[in-house]
């Protein structure tokens, strides 16, 4: 009984942290964000709340927690409110199967830093990544309007075309590891990380991620000059709020599971585990900001040719040619 | 604590299946749908066997239904006219629990109970190793005859949506 309840603290304490550090990192890469992406096109960005704006991520947390939460005209009362949800849970559930750091020695136990070791984490987080197209899909078509319609329509074929280059990418990496727990993929690591490797691997999986989160050069479910804002013109307030953590919670997904995946996750010199996972997850982000400050959008027709004609057939080559060498 | 996630599962997935053939909104019937499938991921990790639970989720809560509601929401469905009689939908609950009465007066007659290993002599037939072995060993050739009749349903439908295109040109 006392073991149980012990674990069952352990537990707690850990889902405690990791969604509050999530919560305030997401919150900071707003920031991060901002001042970066002004910074590439010679602007000073927030620079009024506190210290380099550095109260701005609190001022605008105020500012959507006491707006008015709005409900258009003949939208689908519970599924536009339920929509922004999803998106953010199916994207801090990922986090279960993350792992931070190599395992930690409590009272003389062994706690390891992730919440959840499943054997089959990384389709977990597939299967997690697929459920989110319904928070966008659903979230425009509630909405009863044109624009979040289109928005929410683009948005799920563009994720389900991009899923499946997400998922090929990945095989390669499962193969050399021989298992779908992501801590066995960061201890299989140890002597080089994947990235040496499996540099086409990184580049498909990199490349089918940002689509995946719709970030700039693929955010068409959001394209401003077209449709507005997409999936989430209707939304408003705490709502809308919802939807923008989530898409910031889904970057530092991307770059724990970069960093994971082909980094080596917690592994490095000097620092401690979590530290460098930290900075790698971080280095991910920037050159995703990097990424969104250089590139102009794509056509939608070049998305899809991009998804279906370059990724797919590139990521299956890949698993053909390291299957041969695995066996070789 | 198992028994209790059973029932709690169990009666969600029929709960849900329920709401799947009364409801009249397409959408709902889809969400109603992907409630089922969760239920019996549920069930599935139950059974021990994980894989079997999260490709439940992905295949057809992640990809099959998102394109159900693809469709629903690109033809625009709308709510049927007119209501569903009171008497209609009290004859689709009794027809309902009929067929299920005589699936499980079926099974019991078969003694299915009997053929199932119980508790804790579970094989794990669910786990990615038992299923990887079993589909590359025992059931290879099915598999690759699946493979192949997915295959041959791409190139259809390659194939008809290319026709209406080139019809369309001139």
């Amino acid at each position: 009984m006392l073991t149980w309840s012990l674990g069952f603290l352990i537990l707690m304490v850990k889902l405690g942290a990791v969604l509050l550090f999530l919560l305030l990192a997401a919150a900071y890469l707003v920031w991060l964000e901002r001042k970066f992406l002004a910074r590439l096109q010679v602007r000073y960005g927030p620079n009024r709340a506190g210290k380099y704006g550095l109260l701005q991520p609190i001022a605008d947390m105020i500012k959507m927690l006491t707006k008015e939460d709005t409900i258009p005209e003949g939208a689908d009362r519970v599924i536009f409110l339920l929509a922004p949800a999803v998106v953010t849970v199916t994207a801090l559930l990922m986090f279960a199967v993350i792992p931070f750091g190599g395992d930690l020695s409590f009272l003389g136990k062994r706690i390891p830093m992730v919440i959840a070791d499943l054997n089959i984490g990384l389709l977990f987080v597939f299967a997690l990544s697929s459920l989110g197209v319904y928070g966008i899909a659903l979230g425009g078509w509630a909405s009863n309007s044109k624009y979040s319609l289109l928005g929410g329509i683009r948005g799920a074929a563009q994720m389900i075309s991009y899923e499946l280059s997400l998922g090929l990418s990945l095989v390669p990496v499962v193969m050399l590891a021989g298992s779908f727990s992501l801590v066995d993929i960061v201890r299989a690591q140890e002597a080089y990380p994947f990235i040496l490797v499996q540099p086409l691997a990184f580049v498909i999986f990199v490349i089918s991620a940002m689509a995946e989160s719709k970030r700039i050069p693929f955010d068409l479910p959001e394209a401003e000059n077209e449709l507005g804002a997409g999936y989430h013109t209707e939304y408003s307030g705490i709502r809308f709020g919802l939807f923008f953590l989530g898409e910031y919670v889904n970057m530092q997904v991307l770059g724990a599971l970069v960093a994971v995946l082909f980094l080596g996750g917690w592994s490095g010199p000097f620092l401690s585990g979590p530290a460098w996972f930290c900075i790698k997850i971080l280095v991910v982000a920037l050159v995703m900001i990097w990424i969104r400050g250089t590139l102009p959008r794509l056509r939608y027709d070049q998305l899809m040719a991009l998804g279906w004609k370059v990724l797919i057939p590139l990521a299956l080559v890949n698993i053909v040619v390291t299957g041969a060498v695995i066996l070789i | 604590m198992q028994l209790l996630m059973f029932y709690i599962l169990g009666f969600g997935a029929v709960l849900s299946a329920l709401l799947l053939v009364t409801s009249k909104k397409p959408v709902n019937a889809a969400m109603s749908l992907i409630a089922t499938m969760f239920c019996l991921a549920g069930l599935y990790v139950l059974l021990d066997a994980h894989l079997v639970a999260v490709l439940q989720i992905l295949v057809y809560a992640g990809a099959v239904m998102v394109l159900f509601l693809f469709v629903i929401m690109l033809l625009n469905i709308q709510e049927k006219e007119g209501r569903l009689a009171g008497s209609t939908i009290a004859l689709q609950f009794v027809s309902i629990l009929g067929v299920g009465m005589v699936f499980v007066i079926a099974a019991s007659l078969v003694k299915v109970r009997g053929a199932l290993p119980t508790g804790g002599e579970l094989f794990p037939f669910g786990t990615t190793k038992a299923v990887g072995s079993m589909l590359f060993t025992e059931y290879l050739l099915p598999f690759e005859i699946a493979s192949m009749l997915l295959l041959a349903a791409i190139v259809g439908a390659v194939i008809l949506a290319k026709r209406r295109i080139s019809d369309a040109k001139p």
